[in-house]
């Protein structure tokens, strides 16, 4: 959607390139890049002046040196600054000496309060506690189902009674005492920030549970005007943590940023699925270069590791670095691919993909053409694509619903794909030993670097130096 | 942190993904090359460009499956009080009107102090034009949400303009500003459409999760019941826990129909058994609720077109596509925007919690951009504060 950072970068890097030191106009140019990309990530824009400010301040006279490449080092300062800004504190959950811990649950409406608070619920229940939830929200038509049938799929009791929000808080509370309850979270109805009644409400609930935590919900999607929300509420009820919510979306995030500069308190959740249990911990590294639109390789990788059945991938890329990777592995490997949702979600988080490619709208369905091709292939066609002559494709053809140019295309590209992946083989051996290693032990430096260059992308890994990849589409795309 | 083992996977990823990407690029290299060269066209089609399989045969599927929705439906059919084709907007705010105080976007985003407002006096103060005016300008359209790639377009022209001499004092750059943004939103027919011939007519609701879709489907399900429009509400949201029973709550209270299915159900059929059971009961409006979802779960998105093309199917006419968007989203509701759209045809935007502090310039671009009108702006949580969209009111909203 937006151009990362990188790519915002790489015009200007061009021409900075032979300069031994970046001058006033240089910087001034590469600042309003990173200006626009931390705007269209909604980081705030009072935020944004303060980044820019600061790093600024470090990319002045800041020596081009020959080794680096100038975007990189940008981009190194960016992306560590904003490292910095968002992690700092961990929130660290200590439990209240006097059972039970009162957690409040505080947001706008459809932030994801409810959701949050069940997750929260379960999240607590799996570090050994024994989590109830009450249900203050007795404002939008049904909350207090919604949170029962939470509470039903994961085993925590809900407590709440019609009436008085705060009243309902309070009676939750002595029940919680009576359960023998360690961990009591409230959930409370969505408001608005400028509302002074609902406000005060809240205020009151506060008052009367004594929260040791109150969190607010943030929507991984809010844009400029999350700081206010969470600077009024930050001020009515003195929040410890924030919780991001729907931070599966493609949304960059910058909210975070904003709300976490704004009220000085650490992201301590992050909810990153519809499915219960998906919520974490929050990872600062990660939501920087997510911000910054460059990619989220850890993300990435869990992802993969939830889908691929690993044996077989290790076995499928192993093979492939020693250039024994069939169109069957291929074939095999998509289905597992397919899994992972969306291609162009999967592009988005890969670094220093070319634009081309991102651009390109890749859909299942031209996966399907390719699958098509393969399955209408024989085994031995399959294994070894050389035997496929004319009489042989237009079969293929015919098989596929596709034209024999199509198939002549994918043998094609697989071959040179397979040339390449030789070659990245070559960077499997173990250093220094010489001889046959283990292909699966790789220098991951170089082996990052080399994806980079596949790729054509510059910059595009943040706090890799070194990655000269040349602008451009390999010559895989020519 | 990087094991060798997931090192190799990421390898695998990025072969696959560079695999499958190079074929796209080839391809759709060559269908633009196809056109101008007389090479023999591609019988395999780029499906990039091809929307969502519609069905467009209003009588052709069976009447059956309307047995457990007619139980479902508790309330007596009103007589139909329209006849003929209309807007009905205009006309709900007018009998809004008559009864309650109607919302304005003026008083209600007046609530809050507007960020417009303190801008313009800072910039009237200067007395001139100069750096400072344009920086404040450009914060103050930023801070509303309308994105730096709009805003860029917005005050391109007036920098030019004063340059040239056109625009000599901040009250003139104020103002042509106001006009530019005028002037961004000019769709004419912001009204929902109800077809009496091609009754049930049908509006789906779609939107990412938490804008208050459901809510909005019970305002305006209020509104319409008010105007004597006989009213079903279809529970799509087979998913979020207890959304059938939310929307239950809104249709008891403005007594219109309600069909619901089992929870985690296929919401493709709820909405086929509520235009099905509309249909059977002479009803005028099937008011198609849909779970939230995030515009970029391909699977879910799948199951929306789904919705959509089977309620073509139906014994009905889908009409309007709305797609409900919070107020507070930044510049992710451009892909909000687009995303639905290439799903489900979207014919509008409702606009929820207006009332709040944000001001929602995200439609700026989603109506620009993507060519989509905003219809509806939700200004508070009664069920007269959802209201038609009127660009100039809204516009001077944020300027005064």
């Amino acid at each position: 959607m937006f151009d990362s950072l990188g790519d915002r970068l790489q015009g200007i890097v061009k021409r900075l390139k032979g300069k031994g030191r970046l001058t006033e106009a240089d910087v001034d140019e590469v600042m309003s890049e990173i200006r626009t990309a931390l705007l269209e990530a909604d980081v705030n824009i009072g935020v944004v002046r303060d980044v820019v400010a600061r790093i600024r301040e470090q990319a002045i006279g800041a020596t081009v040196s020959e080794a680096l490449d100038p975007s990189q080092q940008i981009i190194k300062i960016v992306n560590a600054e904003l490292v910095a800004m968002l992690g700092g504190e961990t929130l660290k959950i200590t439990y209240a000496s006097q059972p039970p811990t009162v957690v409040l649950m505080a947001g706008l409406q459809g932030s994801g309060k409810t959701t949050s608070a069940a997750k929260l619920a379960r999240w607590f229940k799996s570090q050994g506690r024994q989590p109830i939830l009450i249900g203050a929200d007795l404002q939008r038509p049904a909350a207090v189902e919604q949170l029962r049938t939470l509470g039903n799929q994961i085993s925590v009791p809900v407590f709440s009674e019609p009436g008085d929000p705060v009243a309902t808080a309070r009676r939750g509370l002595e029940e919680a005492k009576r359960l023998g309850k360690d961990v009591v979270i409230v959930d409370t109805a969505g408001r608005l920030a400028i509302d002074e009644e609902m406000m005060r409400q809240v205020a009151d609930i506060s008052t009367t549970v004594k929260p040791n935590y109150t969190f607010l919900v943030v929507d991984a999607m809010t844009g400029q005007d999350a700081v206010s929300v969470a600077d009024a509420f930050h001020q009515r009820l003195s929040i410890d943590g924030v919780i991001l919510s729907k931070l599966d979306g493609d949304a960059r995030g910058g909210a975070a940023l904003s709300v976490k500069t704004v009220i000085g308190r650490p992201i301590a959740f992050a909810a990153t699925g519809e499915k219960i249990d998906a919520f974490e911990q929050f990872h600062p590294d990660r939501m920087a270069g997510r911000i910054l639109g460059m990619g989220d390789m850890l993300t990435l990788i869990e992802q993969a590791e939830k889908v691929f059945e690993q044996d077989k991938a290790e076995e499928a890329a192993q093979r492939m670095l020693e250039g024994q990777f069939t169109l069957e592995d291929f074939l095999e490997q998509l289905q597992q691919l397919k899994k992972m949702g969306p291609l162009s979600g999967i592009m988005g988080m890969l670094p220093g993909m070319p634009k081309e490619m991102k651009n390109a709208q890749i859909g299942d369905d031209q996966v399907k053409v390719t699958e098509a091709i393969i399955r209408s292939m024989t085994l031995e066609e399959r294994r070894d694509p050389s035997i496929i002559n004319g009489s042989r494709r237009s079969r293929i053809a015919k098989g596929s619903g596709t034209e024999v140019a199509d198939i002549n295309r994918l043998v094609k590209q697989f071959t040179e794909m397979q040339k390449m992946m030789k070659k990245m083989g070559g960077l499997a051996k173990p250093q220094g030993k010489g001889g046959k290693g283990k292909p699966g032990k790789i220098n991951k430096r170089q082996a990052m670097q080399q994806l980079g260059d596949m790729f054509g992308g510059q910059g595009g890994i943040p706090g890799l130096p070194g990655a000269d990849g040349s602008p451009g589409l390999p010559p895989f795309f020519k | 942190m990087f094991e060798s083992s997931t090192i190799n996977i990421v390898l695998l990823i990025s072969v696959l993904v560079l695999a499958s990407g190079g074929i796209v690029l080839v391809r759709s290299r060559r269908s633009k090359a196809a056109s101008t060269s007389p090479v023999a066209p591609l019988t395999t089609t780029t499906p990039s460009s091809t929307a969502p399989d519609r069905y467009v045969d209003d009588e052709g599927s069976s009447s059956a499956a309307t047995g457990s929705a007619g139980a479902a439906a508790e309330s007596e059919t009103l007589e139909p009080a329209k006849s003929d084709d209309s807007v009905v907007g205009d006309e709900a705010e007018q009998v809004v009107e008559e009864t309650v105080e109607p919302a304005t976007v003026k008083e209600r985003a007046g609530r809050t102090r507007s960020l417009f407002a303190s801008a313009f006096q800072s910039i009237r103060g200067r007395g001139s034009i100069d750096a400072g005016t344009w920086e404040e300008l450009e914060e103050t359209l930023l801070r509303a949400d309308i994105g730096i790639g709009l805003t860029m377009r917005l005050l391109d022209p007036l920098r030019a303009a004063a340059k040239a001499g056109t625009i000599g004092t901040p009250d003139d750059a104020i103002n042509a500003l106001r006009e530019a943004m005028t002037a961004q939103l000019t769709t004419t027919d912001r009204g929902l459409h109800l077809d009496a011939d091609k009754k049930p007519n049908v509006w789906l609701f779609v939107g990412v999760n938490g804008v208050g879709k459901t809510t909005t489907i019970g305002k305006i399900g209020t509104a319409q019941a008010a105007l004597g429009t006989t009213v079903l509400m279809a529970a799509g949201d087979t998913f979020r826990a207890a959304a059938a029973e939310q929307l239950l709550v809104w249709a008891e209270r403005c007594g219109a129909a309600y069909v619901r299915g089992a929870e985690g159900g296929d919401p493709a059929s709820v909405i086929f058994d509520g235009i099905q059971s509309a249909s059977a009961k002479g009803i005028d409006l099937v008011l198609g609720d849909t779970a939230g979802r995030l515009q970029n779960k391909s699977n879910l998105m799948e199951e929306l077109k789904k919705v959509r093309r089977v309620a073509d199917k139906a014994e009905g006419t889908v009409n309007e596509v709305l797609l409900v968007i919070d107020a507070t989203t930044g510049q992710n509701g451009l892909s909000q925007a687009r995303e639905f759209a290439a799903a489900t045809d979207v014919t509008g935007v409702v606009l929820t919690k207006l009332d709040g502090s944000a001001k929602g310039g995200i439609v700026f671009a989603i109506e620009t951009d993507l060519g989509i009108p905003v219809k509806l702006v939700g200004l508070g949580e009664g069920a007269h504060d959802l209201v038609v969209f009127d660009p100039a009111e809204y516009v001077s909203a944020l300027f005064e």
